[in-house]
């Protein structure tokens, strides 16, 4: 047993969790990485235990697979200090408007799945009287938008999901991030048109969750210019922004 | 198909970049006519694929390091910051850093990168132990001076062209600290300046910036670093024992017109860098190794100081016999011209190990020109004053020197050919650097 901090990531495998397990490591935290494949997070374990001289383990865990959120937790050898969902599935806007099985998948995978696991994970931490929870949110949750509303829709949800769960067990001693990264270069984005100055590599994004767990921030837009532009997207008039076309 | 240049930003070319999430993947992204890149830091065509390019920092992963050894095995894609960055605080620094951080593992193998240590420690590729390859052929091989020992001469040095290195085993320098011993020496001429690096033999890293717009009696006038790695007890008390390199603050915007360079400019820049140089001279600092090592990393982008149509580096290796009369030469022609820019840099070289590795025990002279006007004909002027000389033109800052050059400086360019080709007979592996310089045609 070790008295350093401890970080669970689910979604491990991503490149914004790569970079949040990399941050949290670099502080000194021991790292879980969970995903739907535990082997393929291995060599991932391995650099963050190279690197930084911490423990590091791999989990397996499904998004999707709801039934067994009790037993990962349950399995768990001890309840981590921080835990942190980044999983999500950005999807095709277009297919998932005719697609329903894809439109649920999108859903599912970014609005059912991480608030169940989250929420589950709140409540330990709430028995415990400490604990951090912090979901991967997006500004596409902020209002939805004709290009992507499947999944902004679901990232609302969970948004809201999170803030309700704040402000329920800030009390209790648990904390619950709220993360919008906005653009970030990341294999989801490859390929995409992003807007430069407004787009931000993970390791900023890692940087800014260890930063808003350590300070205790509540939502996080993790380039401050986002704080903005959604500020006026989201007071566009309806009339005015159906008329837009993003 | 994307536009791609190097750092140089000339030539701009087309190719197809793609980059591969596993080692699986970057052996089916291996077509006719690809090539591995690293961060991208080669000034010319050395990591442009004549179809593809395969774009590696993704693999980024350290596998193992061994704190009582320094030995750690790492993925191609590692950027040398990002191992000074985790290894430096712990007391690991690599042996070998080029003038920029900002290079992968897979790069500084590629190139054979020299620091400021070349003349008494070697290039990158002495401190690599085995390297896996996947060559153009398919197969993924594990190669080290002991096994496939010829493949590993050919690959250390290679610029890529052996096939695209996937990790890499090697050993760190164990550091007290991340400050570096700097003695700085003022020489008013070439010949105190060679004087000078000669006695720098025995400093562990020796390097003179040079003024190339000084002519007549100040040809040569140079300021030589000399520095050693600074143990815990020279540091100031409540000092950092690693300091942090920060991430470049300042960037350059946009591409700044090529006019802002012009012999007024430059000269102004120079007369003051030598003599603030100069006032420090004599004493001995203590200065954080990111400063010492990688001076122009603080600010970003600066390759776009040299506006659109980017700039040349023009590094030649001079042998020891000649170096002084053919150096003084060719600065000579460079001042008359007065448009080579601030970054001249002088420094002596020892024995290269990889086939194609830069390196032979002489002086090398490393020059930026913008683009523009005859620069291509006075850059093949002075390749004419170097090949006569037994020299050669380093092949990672290369964008224009013609085959004959190449083959009159590469003396083991047979043998690497005929070691590349048993290990690609397709030819598969190839990149805009091969096609011009050594390719069949
Ligand atoms: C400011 C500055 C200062 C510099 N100072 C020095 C110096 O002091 N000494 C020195 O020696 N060099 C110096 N260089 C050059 C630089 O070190 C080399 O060009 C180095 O190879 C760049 O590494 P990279 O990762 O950016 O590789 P790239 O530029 O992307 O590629 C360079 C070569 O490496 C090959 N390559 C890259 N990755 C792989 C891989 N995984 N497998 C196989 N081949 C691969 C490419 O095919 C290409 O031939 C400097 C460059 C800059 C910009």
């Amino acid at each position: 047993m070790t008295s350093r901090m401890s970080v669970l990531v689910l979604g491990g495998s991503s490149d914004i969790g790569r970079a949040a397990a990399r941050a949290f490591a670099e502080a000194g935290y021991d790292v879980g990485l969970a995903g739907r494949d535990a082997a393929a997070l291995e060599p991932d374990a391995a650099d963050l235990r190279a690197r930084y001289g911490i423990e590091a383990n791999t989990w397996t865990f499904d998004v999707l697979d709801t039934a067994s959120f009790e037993g990962f937790v349950a399995g768990l050898p001890a309840l981590p200090d921080v835990v942190i969902s980044i999983v999500g599935l950005l999807g095709v806007q277009q297919n998932a408007e005719s697609d329903l099985a894809h439109a649920t998948t999108i859903m599912r995978s970014n609005y059912e799945g991480p608030s169940l696991i989250l929420g589950l994970f709140a409540e330990r931490f709430l028995a415990r009287g400490s604990g951090t929870v912090v979901g991967v949110s997006s500004v596409a949750g902020d209002r939805g938008r004709a290009s992507n509303y499947v999944y902004g829709s679901a990232k609302a949800g969970f948004s809201a999901f999170l803030s309700g769960l704040r402000a329920r067990v800030s009390r209790g001693g648990v904390h619950v991030v709220t993360v919008k990264p906005g653009f970030v270069r990341t294999r989801m984005t490859e390929g995409m048109k992003l807007i430069g100055p407004l787009t931000v590599d993970a390791p900023v994004v890692g940087d800014a969750i260890l930063n808003a767990v350590e300070k205790k921030v509540d939502v996080v837009y993790v380039s401050g210019k986002w704080r903005l532009v959604m500020l006026i997207i989201k007071t566009l008039p309806e009339a005015v922004f159906k008329k837009l076309k993003f | 198909m994307t536009l791609v240049s190097g750092w140089g930003r000339f030539p701009v070319v087309d190719s197809e970049v793609l980059r591969p999430r596993s080692f699986g993947a970057v052996g089916e992204a291996v077509v006719a006519g690809s090539v591995a890149r690293g961060n991208g830091r080669a000034y010319g065509d050395a990591a442009i694929g004549v179809a593809r390019t395969i774009g590696m920092t993704g693999f980024d992963r350290i596998r193992s390091f061994d704190p009582a050894t320094g030995c750690i095995r790492l993925e191609a894609g590692v950027l040398l910051s990002d191992l000074i960055d985790s290894f430096g605080p712990r007391g690991f620094l690599p042996f070998v850093v080029p003038g920029t951080r900002f290079v992968s593992v897979g790069g500084a193998i590629a190139a054979d990168v020299h620091g400021k240590n070349h003349h008494g420690e070697g290039g990158f590729g002495r401190y690599v132990d085995s390297i896996l390859l996947r060559t153009g052929q398919g197969e993924t091989l594990e190669i080290s001076r002991e096994q496939n020992s010829d493949a590993f001469f050919a690959t250390v040095g290679g610029m890529g062209l052996t096939g695209v290195v996937l990790e890499a085993t090697m050993r760190l320098r164990h550091v007290e600290t991340g400050w570096i011993r700097e003695h700085v020496i003022s020489a008013s001429d070439l010949d105190a300046a060679m004087r000078a690096l000669e006695a720098g033999d025995s400093a562990t890293y020796s390097v003179a910036w040079i003024d190339c717009v000084a002519r007549g009696n100040d040809l040569g006038r140079s300021l030589i670093y000399l520095g050693e790695h600074a143990r815990a007890d020279e540091l100031a008390d409540g000092a950092d024992r690693f300091p942090l390199g920060k991430t470049p603050g300042l960037a350059v915007p946009v591409d700044l017109p090529s006019m802002t360079l012009n012999r007024l400019s430059i000269r102004a820049f120079n007369e003051l860098y030598y003599r603030m140089g100069a006032r420090r001279a004599g004493r001995d600092h203590v200065v954080s190794l990111y400063p010492y090592f990688f001076p122009l990393d603080g600010i970003a982008d600066w390759n776009r100081i040299y506006g659109r149509r980017g700039f040349l580096q023009h590094q030649c290796v001079i042998p020891q016999a000649d170096a002084r009369a053919v150096l003084a030469d060719i600065l000579d022609r460079v001042s008359r011209r007065g448009d080579a820019s601030f970054l001249a840099v002088l420094k002596k070289l020892g024995h290269g190990d990889g086939l194609l590795s830069f390196p032979l025990p002489g002086y090398t002279l490393a020059l930026d020109f913008p683009v523009r006007g005859d620069i291509l004909n006075f850059l093949d002027e002075i390749d004419r004053i170097v090949v006569a000389a037994g020299g050669r033109i380093y092949l990672a800052k290369d964008a224009r020197q013609s085959r004959a050059t190449f083959e009159a400086g590469y003396g083991a360019l047979s043998r690497f050919n005929a070691i590349r080709k048993s290990l690609d007979p397709a030819g598969n592996i190839r990149s805009k650097l091969s096609q011009r310089l050594f390719d069949e045609v």
